[in-house]
């Protein structure tokens, strides 16, 4: 029954996709190679100080995303720590320093890491003029650096591969903001509040009290779907009725989450001049994406563990009006996009449940990927794809038309290399350093055991990997956590941001070789087996000791 | 050539030396084996006093298995080198000191032949760049350079292995000569065209003992993904330590390194530089010789192939195929008259000429009473003068008829059908030449037209089908006019051609060719041809050639054979195939290793991981060591796979690929599940694993 | 402007980008956001507020505890799943239990105890909703097979007929969206208004 609920919502799903993606990956593709900006635009640039019409090299391009990154996270910092003076603030005092970071952090790195508990941290001002604003424009960032990469694909002999200014701006103001405003008032429709009402207590059938909470929730709800960003208004995220009150809306956030980055492989494609191109890394996506549903729904259906098998059923932390199937549909969306948000607890799925949102993240968000982060990460697994099945041909490897020699091979293995660093090192130091150790043993871990490690283990995944959801039993607001995730989420954002921007710069600097008949074709069903066999194994082959020692441990018994 | 045993013995010693971890530094996945080796032995001759959980036969096995993978590597490349030393010791013999006949003040106005200017003996050794030397028959050439002046029979086997003398002489694209081969008759003087130590030979020792080898982009490249993926692992290892910590699940310091070891591509990094000696060495062996590993890797990326028509797509000489009489001549007249003016004519397409007419019935008479007129630039015709006054000519069009119309031929309907007759032969491909024969007195009477017919060498077509369905273009490069040349590309099959081709027009051929992003290949022989051996991606000057094309391109045929550039292609990607196939080995090799290593380092502790003990062996301990063995045999198991190239058959990059995948890629993940198997049985029988 | 050449120019555009971006994506959206749910949707935009007697008793999404002030079950209402939050939508939290965590395996025990007790029932006829704790602490949901199973102990508690209650309890079962979205739920909040105006 579950399994045929799964099939009929995938399938919605799949056709809803499949009507959107092509206009919307054509109107992103135009959207930034149209040479003509908009007169808000125009007056947008002359007030910050932008000439539209100069094209950047890639250092100047990433010293763009830098500066605005850094002058995000002291913004954000600044709001948390001002919050005490600022309106609406529902009397939520300054947030304390190390928080603040971590969550400056997060948001600017499109993580949305939360070690805070939202309900009892932020006021309305904080949540909409730091936090909202990230959602739109580190998302915004993210659609940039993506788009830079695929001009390196597309130009030849040229030094420029765009103006930040102006992707940035083009994305915010010409996909985010429309496609936001339009969601939030569907969502509203749907149930999910917009007002600045605060707490409203009521007086309950029974007699006692309840509350009912308030907030500009869909304005913050549909640009957390749409952005990948995944921060929740409340602690619980979108399983709160408020964020995802019924079975559509959670259809419809799925959609939000999914909606862009399986239309950009339309985009890369229409801008390589080859939609083919496109649709093969469509195609791994999709491959990758309906494994990992099946598997995850397989094994919450299946209910194993002592605890559910005493319930009767993997229920613990899922809502009735989702049940099993809208609750696996969404946390494979959303661990496998970077967007993080939750509408069921993943510390409480089975343990091989909880592995599967796990190893979505660890294939480095990719399938689709967070917005433009997604593109770009799967790209480059393309280019070292492209690299060992170019050898395996007998040729100097190329994709689309560029040679792959020794200074793309070193970005690219760099930027393989860089998040599962991340991850297991800050696992390792978390167990490693004695002090430290027995403060995520006493203070951290909610749940005792190899699940205990899982916590550890999912909370520095999501944060590399910019994802963003928990396995939230983990009190990580502790001075370790806020700082050692705090770093996590932003070397795992802007490490590879570095290097794909320079891989940008030097594919553009290239040439393009022409097809030949000797020239490995990468829009072929063998190529997009290929690109998935190495996501898998590359992954399979960094993580399998991890996995075995939390997740598979604590399942195979 | 030795078998593969006594190559490895020889080996041997080479192996142990590279143990130094000076050398071994340059192989970085191989030197973290190295360390790792180092470090067990450290563990397990301190495992008696300080005490360890593992059983000490373990340890030591461990580190004994981890040495061998060390050694098994350097073991590859020691054999692969050991080939090309070979070769250098043959090529050394050459190089032997001579005395040579330096002239003193060489003058090439006024004494080229230096039979005034005295000579003085010098030793080989101390001829520089410019120097000039007499050379008599029996006497070594002391040093590359180009015959100045004489003509003579030149023994090159030394170089090329091939017995059949050749024939060197001044001027033209057959002036080379190389240091070390002998001149067998005649004298020749020589300019030295090489520095001391820089000759031909010298480089040619160099190239073959891989003394001169630097790593190509491609071999840099995956030298950079395979130590990614090293680090990647060492992580892997090094932070395993703490997170089992967490569950006390720690495993031994041994049984990570084994884990390591197991992880990182050893395979590949093992046999990676002697995939690149290798490669060389097979080149070598179909004679060629590439001044640089970039070159032969290039050889397998090239788009585009120039080849000259003549004695590559062609048989070097026409022949005549057909007599044409012209209305109202009778057939035998124009055989007779054709056959006669080339009796004396010693190229090739007079002897066709001749050859031809035997067949259909000329008689060859015992002598020629009368005066032969040879071809020249000027009158673009041949002939004879009887002694009786007939004169016969032949020719180009334009000339016999220019002579005829001189002697006072006329009749415009002759000429047109003449005209019409060569225009038809050009258009087949051929050379029309026109008889005409005069009668003293009389006005030149035009015969006919012999039709000379380029021949395109058997199997050329189907060659050129195969490098198409590689994505390789072929363009024909000839003197001919376009109406021949299109003739000849159509039968040939080439895919474009290049008509009345100077040398500038190849030149910029391969410029345009290169903007649109091709890579192209060329051969050439002649001083002009020099530019565009430089220009072209892969140029192979042929050894008949002159120095300076010699020294334009980056690789040279010592068989002289233009056909060699298909097989040069195919080397080139044979050898990227090889690294690119044991590389996917060497990942694939990886899942099976962690299905024998993870249960055996955890099911003590969480005995469900037993669950992925698929291969059912025997005890943790036996696992991780089968597993180790695995990883060093594969080694040794894979040597002659490395040194002869996985099989190269031209087909698209599609099926290559399938084909590839399917072998390397899904067998390197089976094999290692049969291997490790088979040897857990045998190490379960040692006691106490 | 000195300042705005070289190193520091990509800063002082950053900052002053911010301060736009500020004023448009989070003043200006949200403001806009909230005109028009205010506007179009105001019931839904405010929390689609339930009342009783025209006085506000809950959101229809935000689940309700029907204990005493002790926290116990009282049996005459229907009763929502369990809640990690203690249904205070002031602080929305989730259990978090590890399908291992000996705590939630004591708690799906108790609570096994409790209903089975209460409710007269097989343990193992307990529906699971009834047993595991929500993601949000605040489901307005349980499944209609824990509402069919509370009917007697409700109509019991309440001395009405059973075949009263299971009618209020079948009109206010809602099916699957489309019928494949999610599950069959029934609103505890909304079915208890009705029960109360049921005998008023």
């Amino acid at each position: 029954m579950e399994a045929w609920l799964l099939v009929a919502q995938l399938a919605t799903l799949v056709l809803v996709l499949a009507v959107i993606h092509r206009p919307l990956g054509d109107y992103l593709a135009w959207t930034f190679t149209s040479a003509k900006d908009f007169r808000v635009e125009r007056g947008l640039y002359r007030v910050v100080g932008v000439d539209p019409d100069s094209e950047q090299s890639w250092g100047a391009y990433l010293r763009g995303v830098l500066a605005f990154s850094l002058i995000g996270v002291l913004f954000v910092y600044a709001l948390q720590r001002l919050q005490a003076v600022l309106p609406y603030s529902l009397g939520f005092p300054a947030v304390p320093e190390g928080l603040s970071f971590n969550t400056a952090a997060s948001f600017v790195a499109n993580t949305n890491w939360q070690s805070y508990s939202p309900d009892v941290t932020l006021g309305y001002t904080v949540q909409i003029a730091g936090l909202a604003v990230q959602n739109f424009v580190s998302a915004g960032v993210g659609l940039a650096v993506a788009i830079a990469l695929v001009r390196g694909f597309a130009r030849r002999n040229t030094g420029t591969i765009g103006n930040f200014w102006v992707d940035l701006t083009r994305a915010t103001l010409r996909i985010l903001l429309p496609l936001a405003v339009v969601s939030a008032v569907v969502l509203i429709a749907g149930g999910v509040i917009q007002n600045f009402n605060g707490f409203t207590d009521v007086t309950t059938l029974t007699g006692g009290s309840a509350t009912v909470p308030g907030g500009p929730v869909a304005s913050q709800e549909a640009i957390k779907m749409l952005g990948n960003n995944g921060g929740g208004f409340y602690n619980t995220n979108s399983a709160h009725p408020f964020e995802n009150p019924t079975p559509w809306t959670n259809l419809f956030e799925i959609v939000l989450m999914l909606a862009i980055p399986f239309s950009l492989p339309r985009t890369f494609g229409k801008m390589v001049g080859d939609t083919r191109q496109g649709y093969a890394i469509l195609a791994a996506m999709g491959v990758l994406f309906v494994a990992s549903l099946a598997a995850l729904t397989a094994f919450e259906i299946g209910g194993a563990g002592t605890g559910p098998q005493l319930a009767g059923g993997a229920m613990e932390g899922k809502e009735q009006r989702f049940g099993i199937a809208a609750s696996t549909l969404f946390a494979t969306t959303s661990t496998i996009t970077s967007t993080g948000a939750v509408n069921s607890m993943h510390d409480s799925f089975t343990s091989l449940g909880g592995m599967m949102t796990l190893f979505n993240m660890m294939l480095g968000e990719i399938a689709p990927g967070g917005i433009g982060a997604g593109l770009y990460g799967i790209l480059i697994i393309a280019v070292i794809t492209v690299f060992i099945a170019g050898l395996l041909v007998g040729r100097t490897p190329e994709y689309l038309g560029k040679k792959l020699g020794p200074r793309e091979i070193k970005l690219a293995s760099l930027y393989i290399l860089a998040t599962p660093t991340l991850v297991l090192v800050g696992t390792a130091l978390s167990f490693a350093i004695p002090p430290i150790r027995e403060d995520v043993e006493s203070t951290s871990i909610w749940n005792p055991g190899l699940h205990g490690f899982t916590e550890v283990l999912y909370a520095f995944t999501s944060a590399a990997n910019n994802n963003g959801s928990a396995f939230a039993g983990l009190t990580a607001n502790t001075p370790w956590f806020n700082t050692a995730l705090g770093l996590a989420m932003l070397f795992g954002r802007f490490i590879p941001i570095v290097l794909v921007l320079a891989l940008a710069g030097s594919l553009a600097a290239q040439g393009k070789v022409p097809v030949t008949a000797g020239t490995l074709p990468t829009h072929r069903p063998q190529f997009v087996g290929l690109l998935v066999g190495v996501i898998v194994i590359v992954v399979a082959l960094t993580y399998f000791p991890v996995l075995a020692l939390g997740p598979l441990a604590e399942g195979l018994q | 050539m030795s078998n593969l045993p006594s190559q490895i013995a020889a080996g041997l010693p080479g192996a142990l030396r590279k143990l130094s971890p000076r050398l071994m530094w340059r192989n970085p996945v191989m030197f973290i084996v190295e360390v790792g080796a180092a470090f067990t032995t450290v563990l397990a001759i301190a495992q008696p006093f300080v005490g360890g959980s593992d059983s000490l036969a373990f340890t030591w096995a461990i580190a004994v298995w981890l040495w061998l993978t060390v050694l098994f590597a350097n073991l590859a490349e020691s054999v692969a080198e050991g080939r090309g030393k070979a070769q250098a010791a043959t090529l050394r013999s050459t190089r032997t000191s001579t005395m040579a006949a330096k002239v003193v003040g060489y003058d090439p106005a006024g004494d080229p032949a230096a039979l005034r200017a005295s000579t003085q003996q010098v030793a080989s050794a101390d001829l520089t760049l410019g120097d000039t030397v007499v050379v008599v028959a029996g006497e070594l050439i002391p040093g590359d350079g180009d015959i100045v002046d004489g003509i003579a029979s030149i023994d090159e086997s030394a170089i090329t292995g091939e017995s059949a003398p050749v024939v060197r002489e001044s001027g033209g694209d057959r002036s080379a000569v190389t240091g070390g081969t002998r001149v067998l008759s005649d004298r020749v003087v020589v300019r030295i065209t090489s520095k001391p130590g820089e000759t031909f030979v010298d480089r040619m020792i160099r190239l073959v003992e891989g003394a001169s080898r630097q790593k190509t982009p491609n071999e840099i490249a995956l030298n950079i993904l395979l130590a990614s993926l090293s680090i990647v692992f060492l992580i892997v290892v090094l932070t395993l330590g703490p997170i089992a910590g967490y569950s006390d699940a720690a495993p031994s310091i041994a049984v990570m390194v084994a884990l390591l070891v197991c992880l990182i591509p050893t395979t590949i990094g093992a046999l990676l530089s002697a995939i690149g000696i290798a490669g060389m060495d097979r080149l070598v062996q179909h004679n060629v010789l590439a001044m640089s590993g970039r070159a032969v890797e290039a050889a397998g990326d090239v788009t585009t192939l120039l080849m000259d028509k003549t004695g590559t797509i062609t048989y070097g000489n026409r022949r005549a195929a057909e007599f044409r009489t012209l209305d109202g001549v009778l057939a035998h007249e124009l055989r007779e008259a054709a056959a006669l003016s080339s009796l004396s004519d010693p190229t090739p397409e007079g002897k066709s000429i001749v050859d031809l007419a035997a067949t259909q019935g000329f008689e060859r008479p015992a002598s020629v009473d009368g005066e032969i007129v040879p071809f020249t630039a000027q009158t673009r015709m041949s002939g004879v003068d009887f002694a009786d006054g007939r004169q016969i000519r032949k020719g180009a069009g334009s000339a016999v008829t220019a002579w005829a119309k001189e002697t006072g031929t006329a009749g415009s309907t002759l000429f047109a059908e003449l005209e019409e007759s060569t225009d038809r032969i050009a258009s087949l491909g051929g050379t029309p030449l026109v008889v005409a024969v005069r009668e003293p007195g009389a006005p030149a009477r035009l015969l006919g037209v012999v039709y000379l017919k380029d021949i395109v060498k058997e199997g050329m077509a189907s060659r050129f089908a195969e490098l198409r369905s590689m994505g390789i273009r072929t363009v024909m490069i000839t003197g001919d006019n376009p109406l021949t040349a299109k003739a000849i590309a159509e039968e040939a099959g080439v895919d474009d051609y290049l008509a009345e081709a100077t040398p500038e027009d190849k030149l910029a051929l391969i410029r345009q060719e290169q903007e649109g992003g091709r890579l192209v290949a060329m051969t050439g022989d002649g001083t002009n041809d020099a530019p565009a051996l430089a220009q072209a991606d892969v140029g192979v000057a042929m050894n008949t050639g002159t120095s300076a094309a010699k020294e334009a391109g980056n690789m040279v045929d010592l068989d002289s054979d233009p056909t060699k550039l298909i097989d040069i292609v195919a080397i080139g990607k044979q050898l990227l195939i090889t690294r690119g196939a044991l590389t996917t080995f060497s990942i694939a090799n990886d899942v099976a290793k962690y299905f024998a290593i993870i249960p055996a380092m955890f099911a003590a502790v969480f005995p469900g991981l037993g669950l992925l003990n698929i291969m059912g062996l025997h005890s943790p301990a036996s696992a991780i060591l089968s597993a180790v063995i695995f990883n060093a045999l594969v080694i040794i198991a894979l040597i002659p796979l490395a040194l002869r190239g996985v099989k190269y058959r031209p087909m698209s990059a599609s099926r290559i690929l399938s084909r590839n995948i399917l072998v390397y890629g899904l067998g390197g993940v089976i094999a290692p599940f049969i291997g490790i198997k088979i040897i857990d049985l045998v190490v379960s029988l040692i006691p106490g694993f | 402007m000195a300042s705005t050449r070289g190193f520091a120019r990509p800063y002082w555009v950053a900052l002053r980008y911010m301060i736009v971006a500020t004023v448009v994506l989070g003043i200006a959206y949200p403001v806009a956001v909230l005109g028009i749910g205010q506007l179009a949707l105001p019931a839904q935009a405010n929390g689609s507020i339930v009342t009783v007697d025209g006085e506000p008793a809950g959101s229809s999404l935000i689940g309700q505890s029907f204990t005493d002030a002790d926290g116990e079950a009282l049996p005459q209402w229907f009763q929502s799943r369990p809640s990690a939050a203690g249904y205070d939508a002031s602080a929305s939290v989730a259990s978090n239990y590890g399908p291992e965590n000996p705590d939630f395996i004591a708690e799906i025990e108790a609570r096994k105890a409790a209903i089975a007790a209460s409710d007269g029932v097989d343990p193992a006829d307990i529906p699971v909703d009834a047993l595991t704790t929500s993601g949000s602490g605040l489901d307005p949901h349980i499944s209609p097979a824990y509402a069919n199973e509370q009917v007697a102990r409700v109509a019991d508690a309440r001395g009405i007929p059973v075949a009263r209650v299971q009618t209020l309890v079948d009109s206010f079962t809602q099916g699957r969206d489309l019928g494949f979205f999610g599950e069959p739920t029934v609103n505890v909040l909304q079915l208890n208004v009705a029960l109360s105006q049921l005998e008023g």
